[in-house]
């Protein structure tokens, strides 16, 4: 490195000094460039492949659900937790008012527009990933009567919202269509005005 | 005895003309003679033993991980089977299976006391920080493996710990999911998620060893610590290596076998948890999920963050309290790289500091006391039981006591650390190794009396 310094002094001046400097960033700059270029496609791999994400939907029969009843279905690896509402249920969820709420959604907002009576929500905790209590009957559903993380101790409400414990957020709404009055689509989006709240 | 002899030159011992052939082109016979000539501190204490013995059980985990991969299929319908069928029908499989599943725990054991000495002897004092620096990412490497391992037998453990742990990074601002997504390869925890975990699962041993081997060049660059803190100055302050501290270390390491098997023989699944033993089930979550003991300190770290901790109100407006608990988390461990920094006494060993080795055991007892927490349900009020003799509840939940030790941790390192080593006045300190033992002047006449001459000294 010295001599060569030397050797640049030496015979071209600091004319040569500068020009090596250039290529040496430009050298550099090209490897980084190179280097980034071959590890995203090895980065991206571990993303979910073509297969995992094709296997996207999944149709659920609603007509044996009772009132009252819930039941679980399986959805990408998760369950999904589909709830038959009584009035009641209903009514409690929506006299809470927003500003009591730690993460603010109105029920309205979390069924499809003349299905207040179907609730539809992603069954893992927000918190850590547990899945809560509360699906078969006897189970424990917290103090807010919906579902009860055993895990940390998360309270959600009829809902499906957080009301108390480390959860951050709500229990979220999966993508679904109504196909028929008695059966759903889990993984379509729902045409724009039967989804009520947005 | 000279200490450097044989560093390089191939005519420093006599050989014989086929070892020094092999000399000339490979150094392997001077790279012998520096380890077994290495000049040790002659006054080195039982707490020396460890890391030694973590190098061995390295060695034995890379060997057993070797044999159970060759009957492991990581896949999700055939994980939990394949781990059975080991136990079962694989000729000794229940013994490699149990050496490795116990050995995982002891590496733990062993790298927590070796890390403990450090604190204690201020080993991660100058000029030693590199080796401390290295130390860490050594054990934060092993709790990447050690996790990814749990999950492999793919029981109901397995599965939620995957869950558990891989949803911290959910917490995240903005790019949260997407992480946890890439983490998975998929939706939630599934196969490409066991695939990968078992491909790291068998890279991060090896990435480790590497380490290692870095972690021992920085050692025999600066030269081993001792009990006393003050450096080794003469010849006469030292032995070579071979046989004295290679004696000592195979003697540790006979009782810490005797520990080990104690355990795979007698009481396999002592520190393992019965869950495991279900396989995986994604749509229901055991009552209680623990992680394994050598993670609870850091577990009731994590869950001592909810929205009323008191040190969580001042980053309230900026962060939810799940992401504050993980910080936290990874924190009391990041928090060892800045010791060098962090402790502002002059004096390394604990011996000649009457105040911080009060409170070095004050913090150690705050580690158990989290490690506790982090095993018991977070609302349940603490009792103190042992055995039906006795039954003391504290009147506080176990919440409550992680909230208050996981202050005092980070109190320890960040206020009390770097105070004490202002404040307090050291005891005086011996002028060499040898003094304290071979006599010669007062000074430090305190010193002398506790520092009892172990074995070698007759060297
Ligand atoms: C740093 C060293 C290592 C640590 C701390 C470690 C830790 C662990 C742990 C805690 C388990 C779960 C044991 C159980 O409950 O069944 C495990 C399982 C496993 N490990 Fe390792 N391991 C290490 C090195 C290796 C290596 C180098 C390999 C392979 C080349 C390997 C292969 C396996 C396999 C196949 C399993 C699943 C079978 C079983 O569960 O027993 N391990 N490891
Ligand atoms: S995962 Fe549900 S409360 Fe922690």
């Amino acid at each position: 490195m010295a001599a060569d310094d030397q050797a640049a002094h030496g015979t071209e001046g600091s004319d040569e000094h500068s020009r090596r400097d250039f290529l040496y960033i430009a050298t550099g700059a090209f490897t980084a460039f190179g280097a980034a270029a071959v590890a995203w496609p090895l980065l991206d791999t571990l993303n979910p492949a073509a297969d995992t994400l094709a296997a996207s939907t999944v149709d659920v029969d609603l007509a044996p659900i009772k009132p009252g009843q819930r039941i679980t279905v399986k959805y990408r690896g998760s369950p999904v937790f589909i709830d038959r509402r009584s009035k009641v249920q209903i009514e409690e969820a929506r006299k809470v008012p927003l500003k009591d709420l730690q993460d603010p959604e109105t029920d309205e907002a979390r069924v499809h527009k003349g299905k207040d009576e179907w609730l539809v929500i992603v069954g893992v905790c927000t918190h850590l990933g547990c899945i809560p209590l509360g699906q078969t009957p006897g189970s424990k559903r917290g103090e807010f009567g919906g579902w009860f993380c055993p895990c940390h101790g998360s309270h959600y409400d009829t809902s499906g919202r957080i009301r108390k414990g480390p959860a951050p957020t709500n229990l979220p709404v999966p993508d679904y269509r109504f196909t028929s009055d008695t059966r759903i689509r889990l993984g379509e989006k729902p045409k724009e005005d039967t989804k009520a709240g947005s | 005895m000279s200490a450097n002899a044989g560093h390089g030159a191939p005519q420093g011992t006599p050989r014989g003309r086929t070892a020094n052939w092999i000399e000339r082109r490979l150094p392997v016979f001077s790279t012998m003679e520096h380890f077994s000539q290495y000049p040790t501190p002659k006054n080195l204490n039982y707490w020396w033993n460890f890391g030694s013995i973590a190098g061995f059980v390295l060695v034995a985990m890379i060997v057993t991980g070797i044999v159970l991969a060759m009957h492991y299929t990581p896949h999700v319908d055939h994980a939990f089977n394949s781990v059975e069928r080991i136990m079962r029908d694989v000729n000794y499989g229940w013994l490699i299976r149990y050496l490795h599943a116990n050995g995982g725990a002891m590496f733990f054991l062993v790298v927590y006391i070796h890390l403990f000495r450090g604190l204690y002897y201020g080993s991660y004092k100058a000029p030693r920080e590199i080796i401390w620096w290295l130390g860490i990412i050594i054990l934060l490497l092993m709790m990447a493996t050690a996790f990814m391992g749990y999950v492999l037998p793919w029981g109901q453990m397995s599965f939620w710990a995957a869950k558990v742990i891989t949803n911290l990074f959910s917490a995240i601002p903005w790019v949260g999911e997407s992480i946890t997504t890439w983490l998975w390869g998929g939706f939630t925890v599934d196969n490409p998620t066991l695939n990968r975990f078992f491909s790291l699962h068998y890279l991060l041993p090896f990435v480790i060893v590497g380490v290692v081997v870095l972690h021992i060049a920085a050692l025999h660059t600066v030269k081993s610590g001792n009990p006393l803190g003050v450096e080794a100055k003469t010849p006469k302050d030292t032995i070579p290596f071979h046989p004295y501290y290679t004696v000592k270390d195979l003697f540790g390491l006979g009782v810490f076998m005797l520990v080990w098997a104690f355990f795979v023989f007698y009481a396999p699944n002592f520190m393992g948890h019965p869950d495991n033993y279900i396989p995986a089930d994604s749509l229901a979550t055991p009552a209680h999920i623990v992680p394994e003991w050598y993670f609870l300190p850091y577990y009731a770290i994590l869950r001592a963050f909810t929205a009323d901790f008191f040190m969580y109100w001042p980053i309230s407006w900026l962060i939810t309290a799940k992401f504050a608990g993980v910080i936290a988390m990874f924190g009391s461990l990041l928090i060892l790289f800045l010791m060098p920094w962090l402790d502002t006494s002059e004096v390394r060993s604990s011996r000649f500091r009457p105040i911080y080795k009060i409170f070095f055991w004050v913090f150690v007892i705050d580690t158990i006391i989290l490690g506790y927490v982090g095993a018991n349900a977070p609302d349940e009020v603490a009792h103190i039981a042992l055995l039906g003799l006795f039954d003391f509840s504290t009147g506080l939940t176990w919440l409550t006591i992680g909230e208050i030790t996981t202050f005092w941790y980070f109190f320890h390192f960040i206020i009390l650390v770097p105070v004490i080593g202002r404040m307090e006045r050291p005891r005086p300190l011996p002028h060499s190794i040898s003094e304290p033992v071979l006599g010669g002047g007062a000074v430090g006449g305190g010193a002398a009396a506790q520092s009892r001459p172990g074995p070698m000294e007759k060297a």
